[in-house]
């Protein structure tokens, strides 16, 4: 009977794991790559980041960490590369975080490369007041101006609202 | 030679003729406005990519007579301002962190009661930056003593040197439950920072000053004690204060009244 | 000058493997403490904002002050040339390494970011004690060393003395360094005293002297080689004088806060009202630490061996209720802020503070110590540090 019942579970071990193997192998990633690409979310605000896509995939870490000695020890709050600014724009609309859950804009990137972000240990993930409601609140009230040139191209202000919500 | 020396001195961009351009911009400001105008200015008006100052000294005056007993308007203010859980609902009182705490004092012999809240009293000899081995500990241009969080190693060495019992280690995760704007985090010391946040937003008050102000005790005077004609200069030059354990020469930056 | 031949423990007996795996089994539940404390932070320990330092830097700091104490037996061999302590010499060294290594791991474990470390060895801020104890600790590790190298290898041997006389020097300033970790602290009563750095100083000498002896006669006696009395008598009369002089620093120490009024409250929780604090003072340090190791050493059991043992661990025992006291016991006062009034708030202001460590941090502090025996069990396995022969007759010869 026990032995019935092992071998019946082992059986089901290998259905299941075929059946995982299948469906990952039916994704369109190419099969060579191990992990799962990160999932790079379009910031909710905003057309461009601060720098070029291409810039900040590389030197964000260097910008930050200027950024943040100069605010610590000087008092200086400039937004241009303040964490909380990455955060405002970059907060995943489901979770309302950047790592929160593990395809979050910081998390997804840092798990695929490997490396270890202590930022959230003590900074919060989530940007100032609820995003869902205030897509323009006081802290990102400074896009407003960003908006409103967009808003004679392909974008207006309200849509961008819009988006956010 | 000489003429040399100037000039490079004063290429456009160096930080002498930055500095000069700045005095000169702040004068021609200060001769245009009324003195009082221009210093609220000054208070309020900090830009935002200009580095904290060591012409502010930025203080407070706790008037211990006006302080009432029972109240903690100014504990819950700034316990919702910082993101610190507020002692009664931690699950560890012992190892919760306090940034201010209400002091209730009493003379042995004459009963006389005194109220004060204590919180870090942002010396200008600290203890805790001399003592701190990495540097964390540090003292803002503007007087304010800040725990950097980016070299904090968790030592305690800080809570050790402080004789004001003013810092607290995170003893415990916090997940996620930070202000934006305070970011705190487990095996790191913190303390009061004079709500810096606000102070670099220009606010020119921190939240237990405003609590304390909108409860109507008026115990709490916030501002630069450098400025001869700030609300807290004027005050401190009219009413008696002490700084507590004075004898350690301390020059502390919050001073009391009544005690 | 007769030589003396050094030889390695041959270690393959199943007793060698059972001490080893003993011992490691201690570091092991040592580096699962840390694990533990490190993953859900410290409000696991008994350590809270009052209570600052705990059991795991009573451990850490006791171990650091033996290590620097156990070289002196060397000291002894190569700065003031005494031959009869040369054969000596290779495991006081190794087990001043062992000692510190121990002592600094559980200091380093205990940190809030430990992960951080690489923090506390790029950023220094020169006015803290602190950092001067990051060099000295270093410069202890890279001298001792070197002074074991000379003492190891014959092309080098020329250099012993001045490789022995570096670290003397040195570990003089090392303990006046771990003194002034309190001494230089103006917020508390019972810290602030440049005493504090002599007085370790003298600790060290006791504590670790009565470490090397433990471990001296266990070694032989489980090697069976020979160990004379002569080696013995010289040794315990010198832990008998160290015994006592911590005996005298700690009563001026005290007899001095008691003079002065804006003490008395703190000495009297210390010798009067602290309760745990008080017991360990009188009981731990005083009576176990120093008067009955003294009884001992300098009556007729001091001539038993066994005696002997006793009295060493009494003083080991003895010194980390001196470091509990000294440690906990200054922060158990509450800070007097308000000299003459009463205190009270939610941040227990105005009250002694209790303190009861939990498992990890025993286990974490123990963890340090099994680490610095585990080095010397090992150490004496793989080099030759110890002599084939401590017999009357050898150490006689030397002396000639």
């Amino acid at each position: 009977m026990a032995g019935k019942i092992k071998r019946l579970l082992a059986l089901g071990a290998v259905v299941l794991t075929t059946a995982a193997l299948a469906w990952a192998g039916s994704d369109d990633q190419p099969k060579a790559s191990g992990a799962p690409k990160p999932v790079i979310t379009k910031a909710v605000k905003g057309e461009q980041c601060v720098e070029p896509n291409d810039f900040m995939r590389r030197n964000h870490m260097k910008v930050l960490l200027h950024h943040r000695d100069e605010t610590v020890l000087e008092g200086i709050r400039t937004k241009k590369y303040s964490l909380k600014e990455c955060i405002n724009c970059h907060a995943s609309e489901k979770t309302g975080s950047v790592a929160a859950s593990k395809d979050d804009f910081c998390v997804s990137c840092h798990s695929y490369a490997a490396v270890k972000i202590d930022c959230f240990d003590c900074h919060s993930t989530k940007p100032q007041g609820s995003m869902a409601m205030h897509p323009l609140n006081a802290e990102t009230a400074h896009y407003a101006h960003k908006l409103a040139a967009q808003a004679n191209s392909k974008i207006s202000a309200e849509e961008m609202a819009g988006i956010a919500q | 030679m000489n003429d040399m020396k100037s000039m490079s001195d004063n290429t456009p961009g160096s930080p002498e003729r930055r500095r000069f351009i700045s005095v000169a911009t702040m004068t021609a400001a200060g001769v245009t406005l009324a003195p009082g105008v221009m210093l609220i200015d000054v208070a309020h008006g900090r830009p935002e990519e200009q580095a904290a100052s060591s012409a502010v000294r930025w203080g407070m005056l706790v008037d211990a007579t006006k302080c009432a007993s029972g109240c903690d308007e100014c504990v819950s203010a700034c316990s919702t301002e910082n993101g610190w859980t507020p002692v009664a609902e931690s699950k560890h009182p012992k190892q919760a962190p306090q940034w201010i705490r209400k002091l209730e004092l009493q003379d042995p012999l004459t009963q006389a009661e005194t109220n004060l809240p204590m919180m870090c009293q942002h010396c200008e000899e600290p203890p805790c930056v001399d003592v701190c081995p990495t540097g964390a500990s540090f003292k803002r241009a503007d007087g304010i003593v800040l725990v950097n969080r980016h070299t904090c190693i968790g030592c305690r060495y800080c809570m050790m040197a402080c004789p004001y019992k003013a810092r607290s280690l995170v003893h415990e995760p916090l997940n996620d439950t930070q202000k934006p704007d305070v970011p705190r985090g487990i095996g790191c010391v913190e303390a009061c920072t004079f709500c810096v946040q606000k102070v670099d937003r220009g606010d020119g008050t921190t939240a237990c000053v405003e609590a304390c102000t909108a409860s109507g005790h008026n115990a709490l005077v916030f501002g630069d004690m450098n400025d001869p004609e700030s609300e807290i200069s004027k005050r401190l030059r009219e009413l008696p204060t002490k700084q507590v354990r004075a004898d350690l020469n301390l020059n502390v930056g919050v001073r009391y009244h009544g005690i | 000058m007769a030589s003396i031949t050094f030889r390695e423990v041959e270690g393959s007996s199943m007793k060698y493997w059972l001490l080893f795996g003993g011992i490691g089994l201690f570091v092991l539940f040592g580096f699962l403490s840390y694990l533990y404390m490190h993953h859900h932070g410290h409000v696991v320990t008994g350590m809270d904002n009052q209570i600052v330092w705990g059991l795991p830097h009573v451990f850490a700091v006791f171990l650091i002050v033996a290590a620097s104490g156990a070289l002196n037996v060397a000291s002894i061999a190569s700065v003031f040339n005494k031959p009869m302590y040369k054969p000596l010499a290779p495991l006081s060294a190794i087990l001043a390494l062992a000692l510190m290594l121990g002592g600094l791991l559980v200091l380093v474990l205990d940190l809030g970011r430990s992960d951080r470390l690489i923090v506390a060895m790029t950023h220094f801020n020169f006015k803290s004690m602190f950092t001067w104890n990051v060099f000295l600790y270093s410069g202890f590790f890279a001298l001792v060393g070197i002074y074991l190298w000379t003492m190891l290898d014959r092309n080098v041997k020329a250099y012993s003395k001045a490789a022995g006389t570096a670290a003397f020097i040195w570990r003089l300033t090392l303990t006046t360094g771990t003194g002034s970790l309190f001494g230089f602290l103006v917020a508390r009563e019972l810290y602030g005293t440049s005493m504090l750095a002599p007085m370790f100083i003298i600790m060290s000498f006791a504590y670790g002297l009565a470490i090397y002896l433990m471990v001296l006669v266990a070694a032989y006696a489980w090697t069976g080689r020979p160990l004379g009395d002569a080696v013995m008598m010289r040794l315990k009369s010198l832990l008998a004088v160290f015994v006592a002089a911590v005996l005298y620093f700690v009563v001026v120490y005290h007899l001095t806060n008691l003079y002065f009024a804006k003490l008395g409250s703190v000495e009297s929780f210390i010798l009067r009202d602290g309760g745990i604090i008080t017991t360990l003072f009188w009981v731990g340090q005083i009576v176990i630490g120093c008067v009955v190791p003294l009884v001992i050493l300098l009556s007729g059991l001091g001539r038993q061996r066994s005696w002997i043992m006793i009295a060493s661990a009494l003083v080991i025992l003895g010194g980390i209720a001196q470091m509990y006291v000294t440690i906990i016991g200054a922060q158990a006062y509450p800070l007097d802020m308000f000299p003459g009034m009463t205190m009270k708030s939610s941040f227990y202001d105005g009250v002694i503070h209790e303190y009861s460590p939990t498992m990890a941090e025993l286990f974490l502090g123990l963890g340090g110590v099994a680490i610095a025996l585990l080095v010397t069990t090992f150490a004496v396995k793989v080099l030759r540090l110890l002599p084939a022969n401590l017999d009357d007759a050898t150490i006689a010869k030397l002396e000639h």
